[in-house]
C-alpha cells in the first residue's frame, strides 16, 4: 500500500519504471509472434495483396504511348484536337524519329495493339508504318508528312493524332471509363454509342443473379444444414459425406452433367415428354440462359451455404428448443424466436461466402449461361486471356473489388461482420 | 515399369549432360498444345519420331494453347519463360509477333526444303502470315448438320443456316463475331470480294448483326470446339459450326448422323511459334525440333491421324489412308477441291484492327 | 407403494414404461404419487430412467406404456407447449439473443399478455431471486449462479404450478450451490408450487426434498422422505447409495420377531433387524451407518454382540474423526466419532471390540 501512495512511477524489483520493463517484456513477446507468422505474412503479401495492388495499378496504367513516342508526345502537346487538321510537319519527323527506335526494340506494334482499343485500325496502321520506317533515312527522307501520308492516308486524319493525345499521360482513367461503358470524347467523358453499351447491364446481372443463387442456396441449405446437425454423429457424417461429394467431381464435370440433366433433349425434357406434361415440340428451355447458370451454381456454391450453416447450428444446443417449448411456444414460435436468429450467424457467414463467390464465378456462367445467364467475370476473363486488354480487365476487376467491399461494409453496418460464425 | 524407366531416364540424363556439351542443346522440352485429337496426331506424327532418333530427349504437353497469348505475355512479364514451343492459330501468332512476344525467323534458314527442293518459303508460300509463325496445318471452320433432322432436301448452301423456314430447330455459332459476321453479310446479299469493305463500316456492321438477329433466338452459343459436336450428337442442335476436324470425328469415328456443309467454309491456319528470348541452348533444341517437324514427310503424316490439311504443297501428295480407320483421307480435307468450291481466308489483318470494336457490338448485341 | 390418497393426486405416474430402441426398458413399471405442493427429488445414478422420466412428465419424450396425469387429466397426448409446465434446464437454456426481461417475457408473449401486465410480471419475477436491476442484461453477461436465478424466475414467471427441474446447480461450485438449494427451497415453498427436482447429488436430495425418489435400473428403488431414507433403507442398493455405509456380508441363521441373528463370512453371529430378509439361510448384506458404530465398551449395552476390530486409519477432519477398521476380513469399515474433549484418537495397529444396537444394523437383500 505505502507503494502505490509514493508519488511517482512504480518501480520494478530492478528500480527501472515498471511501465518500462513491461513494455519492454511485451515487445520480446510480439517480435517472436510476428517472427513466428512472418512467412504467413510474406505469402499473404506476395500472392494476396500484391496482384490486387498489381491489378488496381494495371487499371488506370498507361506509359506504353509516353514510352514509346517520347518525342511526338512532346511535339503534339501544343496541337489543338478540334483543329479538325492532322499537326505539322515536327510532329511527324518526332514521329519518325520515335518509330525507328520502336521498331528497333519491336515496341512499334504492341503501342498499336494498345491505340487499337481505342481506335480501330491503329493496330495494321503501326505494324504497316513500322516496315516503312525501317526503310526511311531520318536524315535524308524529310519532309516526313507525305511520307506518312504515302504509307496511310490515315496519318494526316486528325482521328489517329487526337487517339494519341489523349492517352499520352502516363496514367489514365479511359480504362474506367470503359469499364462503365463510357469514354473519353473530345470534350472529356461522354457515354458510349448505344450498341457498345454492355459492362453497366452486366454488372447489375452479375449482382442480381449473385442475389438469386444467395437466396436459394440458403432455402435449400436451411433444412439440410438443420437436418444434418439434428441427426446422430454417425448418419450426419454420412450425410455430410453426401453434402461435399460435388466437392470432389470437377467443376467441369458437375457442370457438364447439369448440362444434359437440362438440355432440350435431356433428361428432365425427356422425363416430362414422358409423362405427358410437356408437349415434344414444345421442350422446356433450360439451360444457356439465367435459369441454367442459377441452377447450376445454386448446386455448386451449396456447400459453401451448408456448411458454416451447419457448424453454426451445431453448437445450439436443443436444450433451447425445449425450453422455449416448455415456455408456452409452439414448434413454429420456438424455431421462429429462439432458433432462427441464433442461427443467423451462419446464414450470414454462408450468405457472405456464396454471395462473394458468385460473383466472381466465370467457368459455369461461360458453359451453360448462353448469352443472358453470362457474368461480369466473363467478360473480365475474355479481357485477360482473349483480348489481352489487361487494364480494361483490371478496371472491371476493381470495379468488382469496390462493389464487393461496399457490399461488406454495408452488411457489416446492418447486420454486423462480428455476428458472422464459420464455426463455433 | 518404373524401375526401369527411371533408368533409362538416369542414363539419358547421364547421356545427355554429354550430348548437351557437345551441340549445346537441352534435352527437355515443353511443347504447347490444344490437347485432343489434334495434340494426339503431333504426338504420333512427329514427337515420337523425334524422341526415337534422340532417346535423351523429353517432350512434356502443356494444353494451354488456347490462352497461349495471355499466359506469354505474363510470362514475359514475369521474365521466367517455361515453354519452348508454342502451337497457335495464325491470328494468335500475329498478336504474339506484334507484342514481340514471339522469335522472329527466317524460312528458308530455319525450315527444311521441300522433298523435291522447294525452299521452304516457297513451299509453305503465302501460308507464312506473319514473320513468326511457322504453319503446320490448314483447317476450317464450318458448318456439320443432323442428316436425319433436315428432311429431304440437306442444306447444301451456307444461307440455309440463315433459313428457319426450311430449316427450323436450334443452330450452333460461335460466341464471336469472327466469322459469323462474314456469313450474315453474305446471306444479307453483300458480294464475297465486298464483305470485309461493308464490314469496315458501322452501317455494314449493323446489317450483320441485323441478319444475325434474324436467328437469335434459334442459336445456341459455344465457346469451346467441343461444344458443336456434342450438340449435334445431342440431338439438341439442327446444325452448327465448328472446325472441320472435329466433324470428321462426329461423323467416321463416332458415326452419328451428320453430314458436312463445306459452303462458306472458313480457312485458317494453325502452327507453331517460338517464343522470343529463350536462352542459346533451348533455342538450338527447338530448331533441331521444329526443322524435323515440319518437313515434308511428317506433316504429311499427320494427315493421317486428322483431317486437316498439311501447311507445305509438298506435303499433299504424300497424303494417305488415316492410320486407324483406313479411309482415304483427302476427301475430307478442307482443301479438297470438292469441298473447297467456296471458301474464305481468315482476314488476319482485318480482324486485328477490328476485333476489339467489332466484338463489343457483337457482345452489347448478344447481351440484349 | 405410496400411502398418499389418489383424490390429493397432482402428478401421476401409472406403470409407465419407457423403451427407446424396442429392446431395452428405460423405465420400468414407474408408479407415482404427488400431492400438489410437494417437492419430490429424483435422485439416482446416471442412466438410472430419473430424467428420462422428468422428460416425459415436460413431453419432450413420450412414455412406451402406462398413463401420466396432471391434476387428473392425462397428458400423453398434450404437446408439451400447453402442459403449462415451468422447467429449469441443466444448463439454463437462457435464450443467448435475448435480454434477461426478453427472456422472461417470452412465455408470457406467447400466452399474448398484454405489454403492462408482461412487464409487472417480469419485473416481480425478477424481483423473487433479487436480480431486478439486470433486466436489461444478456445471459452471457451474468455469472453462472446468476443465470441460474434467471433460468429459475423464467420457469416462475408465467405461474406455472409445476415446476421441472434437470440437475439446475450442476455448474455451480460447492458454497453457491448450497446456497442455491436454500433459495430454491424458499420460492418453493413461498409459492406453494409442485417441484420435481432431478439430480445425482444426494446431499442435495435430502436437504431440499420433502420426499426422494431413489432411481436404479428404470425403477424407484424406495420413496420416502429424506430421514426415512437414510435411517430405514429398505434394500441394499438405497443404502449404499445414500450417505455413507458399512456392508458386512453373512447368512440368516435364525428370525425371531425384529430380531434376525446373522453369521457372517468369518463366523462370527450379530443381531440385526431384518428388512428384506425372511427365512434363514438367505444371505444378506448387513448395514450400518458409520456414526451408530460404538468402541466405547462404556456406552454399549448390555449384551450386544460385539466383533473384533483393527484400527488401519484415522483421519482427523475436524468436526469428526474418520476411522477405517478392519472387521470381519472388511478393510473399509468406516467409524465416525465426534470430536468431543474426552474422544480418544484411535492410533492404528490398536485392537479393540465394537458394537452397536441390533435396530441400526440392518439386514438387507444379498
Amino acid at each position: 500500500m505505502s507503494d502505490q501512495t509514493t508519488s511517482g512511477p512504480v518501480l520494478a524489483a530492478d528500480g527501472t519504471p515498471l511501465k518500462r520493463s513491461l513494455s519492454r517484456a511485451l515487445r520480446r513477446q510480439k517480435m517472436r509472434a510476428l517472427l513466428l507468422i512472418a512467412p504467413l505474412l510474406l505469402f499473404v503479401l506476395i500472392t494476396f495483396i500484391a496482384p490486387i495492388a498489381d491489378m488496381l495499378f494495371r487499371s488506370v496504367e498507361n506509359q506504353i504511348v509516353q514510352e514509346t513516342l517520347p518525342k511526338t508526345v512532346e511535339a503534339l502537346a501544343d496541337w489543338d484536337p478540334n483543329s479538325g487538321q492532322a499537326p505539322d510537319e515536327p510532329v511527324f519527323a518526332a514521329l519518325a524519329a520515335d518509330l525507328k527506335i520502336a521498331v528497333q526494340e519491336k515496341t512499334h506494334t504492341r503501342l498499336g495493339s494498345r491505340l487499337n482499343y481505342e481506335l480501330t485500325g491503329a493496330s495494321s496502321l503501326f505494324r504497316k508504318s513500322g516496315r516503312a520506317v525501317n526503310r526511311m533515312d531520318l536524315e535524308t527522307d524529310a519532309p516526313f508528312k507525305e511520307k506518312f501520308a504515302d504509307i496511310d492516308k490515315n496519318w494526316v486524319e486528325p482521328d489517329i493524332w487526337r487517339t494519341i493525345q489523349t492517352y499520352s499521360p502516363r496514367y489514365t482513367s479511359g480504362y474506367f471509363l470503359n469499364a462503365i461503358d463510357m469514354q473519353k470524347g473530345p470534350d472529356g467523358a461522354e457515354a458510349r454509342p448505344e450498341n457498345q453499351q454492355i459492362y453497366i447491364m452486366l454488372f447489375k446481372r452479375t449482382l442480381f443473379m449473385s442475389l438469386v443463387i444467395t437466396g436459394s442456396c440458403i432455402l435449400l441449405g436451411y433444412p439440410v444444414a438443420w437436418i444434418l446437425a439434428n441427426l446422430p454423429m454417425r448418419t450426419a457424417n454420412l450425410l455430410m459425406i453426401l453434402v461435399l461429394l460435388p466437392f470432389w467431381t470437377s467443376l467441369l464435370v458437375r457442370t457438364s452433367a447439369w448440362k444434359v440433366m437440362l438440355q432440350q433433349q435431356g433428361v428432365i425434357n425427356d422425363v416430362l415428354v414422358w409423362l405427358g406434361l410437356v408437349a415434344d415440340d414444345a421442350r422446356l428451355v433450360m439451360i444457356n440462359n439465367q435459369f441454367g447458370t442459377i441452377v447450376a451454381m445454386t448446386h455448386i456454391l451449396l456447400p459453401f451455404m451448408i456448411l458454416p450453416m451447419y457448424s453454426v447450428m451445431q453448437t445450439i444446443p436443443p436444450s433451447y428448443l425445449r425450453a422455449a417449448k416448455s415456455l408456452g411456444a409452439t414448434n413454429w414460435t420456438a424455431f421462429w424466436r429462439v432458433y432462427f436468429p441464433q442461427s443467423v450467424p451462419g446464414i450470414g457467414a454462408g450468405s457472405i461466402l456464396v454471395f462473394i463467390l458468385s460473383i466472381g464465378y466465370y467457368i459455369t456462367p461461360e458453359i451453360v449461361g448462353g448469352t443472358t445467364g453470362t457474368f461480369i467475370s466473363n467478360r473480365i476473363a475474355y479481357h485477360i486471356s482473349s483480348s489481352l486488354n489487361w487494364g480494361l480487365g483490371a478496371a472491371l476487376g476493381a470495379i468488382l473489388l469496390a462493389v464487393v467491399l461496399l457490399l461488406y461494409y454495408a452488411y457489416d453496418k446492418i447486420v454486423g461482420i462480428d455476428n458472422v460464425k464459420l464455426g463455433g | 515399369m518404373r524401375p526401369t524407366r527411371i533408368l533409362l531416364a538416369t542414363t539419358s540424363l547421364t547421356l545427355a549432360a554429354g550430348l548437351a556439351s557437345a551441340q549445346d542443346m537441352t534435352n527437355d522440352m515443353t511443347l504447347v498444345s490444344w490437347g485432343g485429337a489434334y495434340q494426339a496426331s503431333q504426338q504420333n506424327a512427329y514427337v515420337e519420331p523425334y524422341l526415337a532418333m534422340h532417346p535423351e530427349v523429353t517432350a512434356v504437353w502443356d494444353e494451354s494453347s488456347n490462352e497461349a497469348v495471355a499466359k506469354l505475355r505474363a510470362m514475359n512479364e514475369a521474365g521466367n519463360i517455361t515453354w519452348d514451343l508454342v502451337d497457335v492459330v495464325a491470328s494468335d501468332a500475329i498478336r504474339l509477333c506484334d507484342e514481340g512476344l514471339a522469335m522472329e525467323y527466317d524460312p528458308d534458314e530455319l525450315l527444311a526444303p521441300g522433298d523435291d527442293g522447294t525452299p521452304a518459303s516457297e513451299d509453305f508460300g503465302d501460308l507464312i502470315v506473319s514473320e513468326c509463325f511457322i504453319p503446320q496445318i490448314v483447317y476450317s471452320t464450318t458448318f456439320g448438320y443432323r442428316t436425319d433432322l433436315v428432311g429431304d432436301t440437306p442444306p447444301t448452301k451456307i444461307c440455309d443456316v440463315f433459313d428457319l423456314d426450311a430449316y427450323p430447330g436450334k443452330r450452333a455459332l460461335e460466341k464471336r463475331p469472327i466469322n459469323n459476321m462474314e456469313w450474315a453479310l453474305l446471306c444479307d446479299g453483300v458480294a464475297k470480294e465486298e464483305v470485309y469493305d461493308v464490314l469496315a463500316t458501322p452501317e455494314g456492321q449493323e446489317k450483320a448483326l441485323a441478319k444475325l438477329d434474324t436467328i437469335k433466338d434459334s442459336v445456341i452459343w459455344w465457346s469451346a470446339g467441343a461444344d458443336t459436336p456434342q450438340l449435334l450428337a445431342d440431338g439438341e442442335v439442327v446444325m452448327g459450326s465448328t472446325y472441320n476436324g472435329r466433324l470428321f470425328s462426329v461423323i467416321e469415328e463416332q458415326k452419328q448422323p451428320v453430314a458436312m456443309l463445306w459452303d462458306a467454309q472458313v480457312f485458317d491456319l494453325d502452327g507453331w511459334i517460338i517464343p522470343a528470348g529463350l536462352p542459346e541452348d533451348r533455342l538450338a533444341r527447338v530448331k533441331d525440333f521444329v526443322r524435323f517437324a515440319t518437313d515434308t514427310q511428317r506433316l504429311a503424316d499427320q494427315a493421317k491421324f486428322i483431317s486437316y490439311g498439311p501447311g507445305r504443297a509438298s506435303s499433299a501428295p504424300l497424303v494417305g489412308q488415316h492410320a486407324e480407320l483406313g479411309i482415304e483421307m483427302a476427301p475430307h480435307m478442307p482443301t479438297d477441291p470438292n469441298n473447297a468450291q467456296n471458301t474464305f481466308l481468315y482476314n488476319y489483318e482485318f480482324w486485328a484492327d477490328y476485333r476489339d470494336d467489332i466484338d463489343a457490338k457483337f457482345q452489347a448485341w448478344l447481351a440484349k | 407403494m405410496a400411502d398418499t390418497q389418489t383424490s390429493d393426486a397432482f402428478v401421476e405416474f401409472e406403470r409407465v414404461q419407457k423403451s427407446y430402441d424396442g429392446e431395452n426398458l428405460v423405465v420400468k413399471d414407474l408408479n407415482l404419487i404427488m400431492p400438489k405442493g410437494e417437492f419430490l427429488t429424483m435422485l439416482g445414478p446416471s442412466g438410472s430412467g430419473k430424467t428420462t422420466c422428468l422428460m416425459m412428465l415436460a413431453g419432450f419424450e413420450t412414455a412406451t406404456h402406462g398413463d401420466i396425469r396432471l391434476d387428473g387429466v392425462s397428458i400423453n397426448n398434450i404437446p408439451p407447449h400447453k402442459r403449462g409446465i415451468g422447467m429449469v434446464f441443466q444448463n439454463y437454456a437462457l435464450f443467448p439473443h435475448m435480454t434477461v426481461a426478453e427472456n422472461l417475457s417470452f412465455p408470457l408473449e406467447v400466452r399474448k399478455l398484454g405489454k403492462a401486465e408482461r412487464e409487472t410480471k417480469v419485473k416481480r419475477a425478477l424481483d423473487m431471486v433479487q436480480m431486478g436491476a439486470f433486466g436489461g442484461r444478456r445471459p452471457a453477461q451474468l455469472s453462472g449462479g446468476q443465470q441460474q436465478r434467471i433460468a429459475l424466475a423464467r420457469a416462475l414467471v408465467f405461474e406455472a404450478e409445476l415446476v421441472l427441474m434437470d440437475e439446475p446447480l450442476g455448474a455451480l461450485d460447492k458454497q453457491l450451490r448450497e446456497h442455491m438449494q436454500f433459495e430454491i427451497k424458499r420460492i418453493a415453498d413461498d409459492l406453494g408450487i409442485t417441484v420435481v427436482y432431478v439430480t445425482h447429488d444426494q446431499t442435495e436430495a435430502l436437504t431440499m426434498s420433502d420426499r426422494v425418489a431413489v432411481f436404479d435400473d428404470g425403477r424407484i428403488q424406495q420413496l420416502a422422505p429424506p430421514d426415512k431414507l437414510y435411517e430405514e433403507p429398505e434394500n441394499s442398493f438405497v443404502a449404499q447409495f445414500i450417505g455413507e455405509n458399512n456392508t458386512l456380508e453373512g447368512v440368516v441363521k435364525e428370525i425371531k420377531g425384529d430380531t434376525a441373528l446373522v453369521r457372517l463370512d468369518d463366523g462370527e453371529l450379530i443381531d440385526c433387524k431384518p428388512v428384506n430378509v425372511s427365512e434363514p439361510g438367505e444371505r444378506t448384506r448387513v448395514s450400518i451407518r458409520p456414526e451408530r458404530v460404538e468402541y466405547n465398551k462404556d456406552r454399549l449395552r448390555e449384551g450386544v454382540h460385539t466383533l473384533k476390530a483393527e484400527v488401519l486409519e484415522f483421519i482427523y477432519m475436524g468436526d469428526i474423526f474418520r476411522t477405517r477398521l478392519r472387521v470381519a476380513g472388511n478393510e473399509d469399515f468406516i467409524i465416525k466419532t465426534r470430536n468431543a474433549p474426552d474422544q480418544d484418537r484411535l492410533q492404528p495397529g490398536t485392537q479393540i471390540e465394537i458394537g452397536w444396537l441390533p435396530e441400526d444394523c440392518r439386514a438387507l437383500d444379498a
